[in-house]
């Protein structure tokens, strides 16, 4: 816990750049929910508005959203992918704050559409301007809601998982954690490699299918060794792989399906159940604050 | 233990388990998916298979990881040096003809020879028409990348001369006929046992499995063809062009030897390894070590300026210097130029997740990892190496560990964009981006197919998912999606809590 504290200070005094956190009018935000959440997660979108209205923030949700398009951009069709982009900038560029319940989706906007559109007449200006407004969900809770007015209560002991995205492009890595120290009753432990990929990567995962699983087996061992309850997170695509994977072990006995010889970990794998997966808007949510 | 994959081609698992009969929760990819043979796929399932190697990969790395953060603590400031490892390295590169023009006047000045090879052909004509010269029957050699591919050993033994590896690990493999499978430790993947079982059958009688007795077996044989070699050939970390040094870094001592014991001494480089002055050099040298290995410097350092001149009392009396372009002018003048700044420390590798489990063999060419999956097919064609640019997650760790800031998953998306625009991608993974792409943009069509989404592709096993479906379970599709949600209840929420 002694890590958080610093976590904390270090994401504050991050933050003072970006925003302010006491202004007079309400704060208002679009959701961008992504399409995991939308399909997938809903409880996680649910969560996000949630916990945003708890805490004073009108919530929209634009109608015209879809997709930022971050699958089609990582697989090489760029040109598919200005549709989308486009379309988001044109539902979103008016908006004070959009914010979104992954690391993933929100890094695409902000660092992968000013490249995109980079050099395309009447688009290039609006992608820096829209990427400017994007915040993803904890993020958002840190620089511009403040830290101070979050308060749950959520009895259990957690590990997070680190998402790359998040991590090295977005260059979010202290303020999911800053929010879950405010999180009274949660204990979190440290995750072994916590910096290595679980396998997720988009359509890596249904390309490379074994390698992905190998990556997967990993990651669910580590997180077994942890004696966690739960796993928190803030990226739902890991979320998916990692949940589907384990599901996939535990149907199939003891043994993973893929047969992936547990690599690093030179220790015999994990038999226990698979542990859930929460992100950290259900943590919040779920501790009280909606 | 778990069971082991059956790589393709093989009928039983190699450890001699049975395979797994689980009915109906056979993960469907297996059977309905074929694997396309000499694939990264297949190489990769291949490398999944071999526990020993997954076991040492992972170790290595996670040891590696460990000391790395100790020396790079001890440096400081590590951003402030890459930064300006990386500064060095995209000067050099940008002004690469100038640099190699000072560096072949400086060499030459200092009685040594040069060639420019423009590809592997052409540098291993001139190496073999040289051995054949000065009738070299006996080659030594210290380890060297350009070399293996460019496939020297293959075209000196073509021309009659025994090549003989002094790098513990080359000789490892040169031995058991096998390919380097990390850029800096190539036999990362052999077990002592197996090197024991590679050294005995070489010997002709049994070698214990015992460091000591293996190295000391090495130590003795190629100590023998140290002296008898009449030519070494070695590779070069470093060409500086203000003074036409070859540096060569080593941690066993066998370059100094290679490059010292025979008359005649050939170094081959690829062009792009040069520095502009000792004091750039002083930067990367400080760093190399760092990250290649964890260590906090290299045992040996040489540094050779010329052949044996008037009162040195050894060295070789020839010197010669073979540039390999070889596919890397490919890059310059282009967005992949940052990729010659590479300086073959082996660490995109070291902390690559892909490579951890797929192992360095997985890439099929002879530079692996991502640094090989980015030149492999820029040197040799985009088209005959296509699926080398998705051997990766993208989770950027390879860019944020090159101490000379290649933008190394960057330039994995950009490939994948040049091979959907040149038209050599697959046609339904194309017809899946189109449909994307236009649904996007209709927002109304596009919530439907979240929901066909959602209820149909889930439900089938085959079909784009079906990779997907193989490892994994999809995750429920019951209940409204958040949009339904939203519209019936989540927007009223809101305005009565208003
Ligand atoms: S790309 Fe960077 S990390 Fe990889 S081998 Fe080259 S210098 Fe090292």
């Amino acid at each position: 816990m002694g890590n958080l504290q610093t976590d904390e200070s270090r994401a504050s005094s991050r933050a003072t750049g970006r925003a302010t956190s006491a202004t007079s009018k309400p704060l208002r935000a679009a959701l961008f929910v992504t399409c995991l959440a939308d399909s997938f997660y809903p409880d996680v979108g649910k969560s996000v508005v949630g916990v945003l209205r708890a805490l004073g923030v009108e919530v929209t949700f634009p109608e015209g959203q879809t997709c930022c398009g971050q699958v089609t951009f990582n697989s090489g069709y760029w040109a598919d992918t200005k549709a989308a982009a486009k379309r988001f900038i044109e539902v979103f560029e008016h908006e004070e704050y959009v914010v979104m319940p992954s690391g993933s989706c929100a890094s695409m906007v902000r660092e992968q559409y000013p490249q995109l559109l980079d050099g395309e007449p009447g688009w290039a200006d609006r992608a820096l301007s829209t990427a400017a407004r994007v915040y993803e969900f904890s993020e958002f809770l840190v620089k511009v809601v403040g830290l101070e007015k979050i308060h749950a209560t959520y009895h259990g002991t957690a590990t997070y998982h680190t998402s790359c995205h998040m991590t090295r492009q977005l260059q979010v890595v202290d303020e999911p954690l800053a929010v879950l120290s405010r999180v009274n009753g949660l204990q979190l432990v440290p995750l072994r490699n916590n910096q290595d990929c679980c396998g997720f990567g988009g359509t890596f995962s249904v390309k490379l299918p074994e390698v992905s699983a190998a990556m997967a087996d990993e990651k669910l061992q580590h997180m077994a060794e942890t004696k966690a309850d739960f796993v928190i997170a803030s990226d739902l695509g890991c979320m998916m792989h990692l949940t589907g994977r384990a599901a996939r072990q535990t149907h199939a006995g003891a043994t993973p399906s893929s047969s992936v010889t547990p690599s690093s970990s030179l220790t015999p794998s994990a038999s226990s159940a698979p542990l859930p997966m929460k992100h950290v808007a259900q943590v919040l949510a779920e501790g009280g604050l909606v | 233990m778990t069971n082991i994959k059956t790589p393709p081609g093989r009928s039983k698992p190699p450890t001699g388990q049975t395979p797994q009969t689980r009915g109906d929760r056979t993960p469907p990819g297996r059977s309905t998916v074929k694997i396309k043979p000499g694939s990264f796929r297949a190489r990769a399932i291949e490398g999944l298979s071999n526990p020993y190697r997954r076991r040492t990969v992972a170790g290595v790395q996670d040891h590696f990881a460990n000391l790395r953060r100790e020396v790079f603590t001890e440096l400081g400031n590590p951003e402030e040096w890459r930064a300006r490892a990386a500064q060095i390295r995209t000067h050099t590169i940008a002004n690469l003809d100038a640099y190699l023009e000072q560096f072949t006047d400086n060499v030459t000045r200092h009685g040594g020879h040069v060639h420019f090879a423009a590809d592997a052909a052409d540098a291993n004509a001139y190496i073999t028409r040289l051995a054949r010269e000065k009738r070299a029957r006996t080659i030594v050699k210290s380890k060297s990348m350009v070399t293996e591919e460019i496939g020297l050993n293959h075209a000196l033994e073509h021309a009659g001369a025994e090549v003989i590896e002094t790098d513990l690990g080359e000789f490892i493999l040169q031995l058991d006929h096998d390919k380097p499978s990390h850029i800096v430790g190539p036999a990362l993947h052999k077990s002592k046992a197996e090197i024991a079982e590679i050294f005995s059958r070489h010997a002709g009688h049994p070698i214990a499995v015992d460091t000591d007795e293996l190295a000391a077996y090495a130590r003795k044989y190629l100590r023998d063809k140290f002296f008898a070699a009449d030519m070494g050939i070695t590779g070069c970390n470093f060409g500086v062009a203000e003074s036409g040094s070859v540096v060569i870094v080593s941690n066993e001592g066998n370059a100094r030897m290679t490059s010292s014991l025979p008359k005649v001494h050939v170094v081959v480089m690829g062009m792009e390894r040069l520095v502009p002055s000792f004091a750039d050099l002083d930067i990367l040298l400080t760093l190399l070590p760092k990250v290649a290995s964890g260590q906090r410097t290299i045992s040996y350092v040489t540094a050779i300026h010329g052949p044996k001149q008037a009162p040195d009392l050894d060295g070789p009396e020839e010197l010669h210097i073979v540039i390999v372009d070889n596919g890397r002018s490919n890059m310059l003048g282009t967005e992949y130029q940052q990729a010659l700044n590479c300086i073959r420390c082996g660490n995109c590798s070291n902390v690559c997740p892909v490579y951890r489990h797929a192992g360095g063999h997985a890439y099929g060419g002879v530079y692996n990892g991502p640094i090989g999956a980015i030149i492999t097919p820029l040197m040799e064609g985009i088209e005959k190496w296509k699926d080398l640019p998705y051997a990766s997650s993208l989770c950027g760790a390879c860019t944020d560990a090159c101490p000379v800031k290649i933008p190394l998953h960057e330039y994995l998306v950009a490939l994948r964009r040049d091979i959907s625009e040149a038209g050599i991608d697959s046609w339904g993974e194309r017809m899946a981006a189109h449909l994307f792409g236009w649904g996007a943009s209709h927002p109304g069509a596009f919530s439907m197919g979240q929901s066909i989404l959602k209820t149909g592709l889930t439900a089938t096993k085959v079909g784009p998912l079906g990779g997907w479906k193989s490892e994994r379970e999809f995750p429920s599709s019951a209940g409204q999606t958040f949009r339904e949600w939203w519209h019936k209840e989540g927007e009223r929420e809101g305005e009565r809590e208003r």
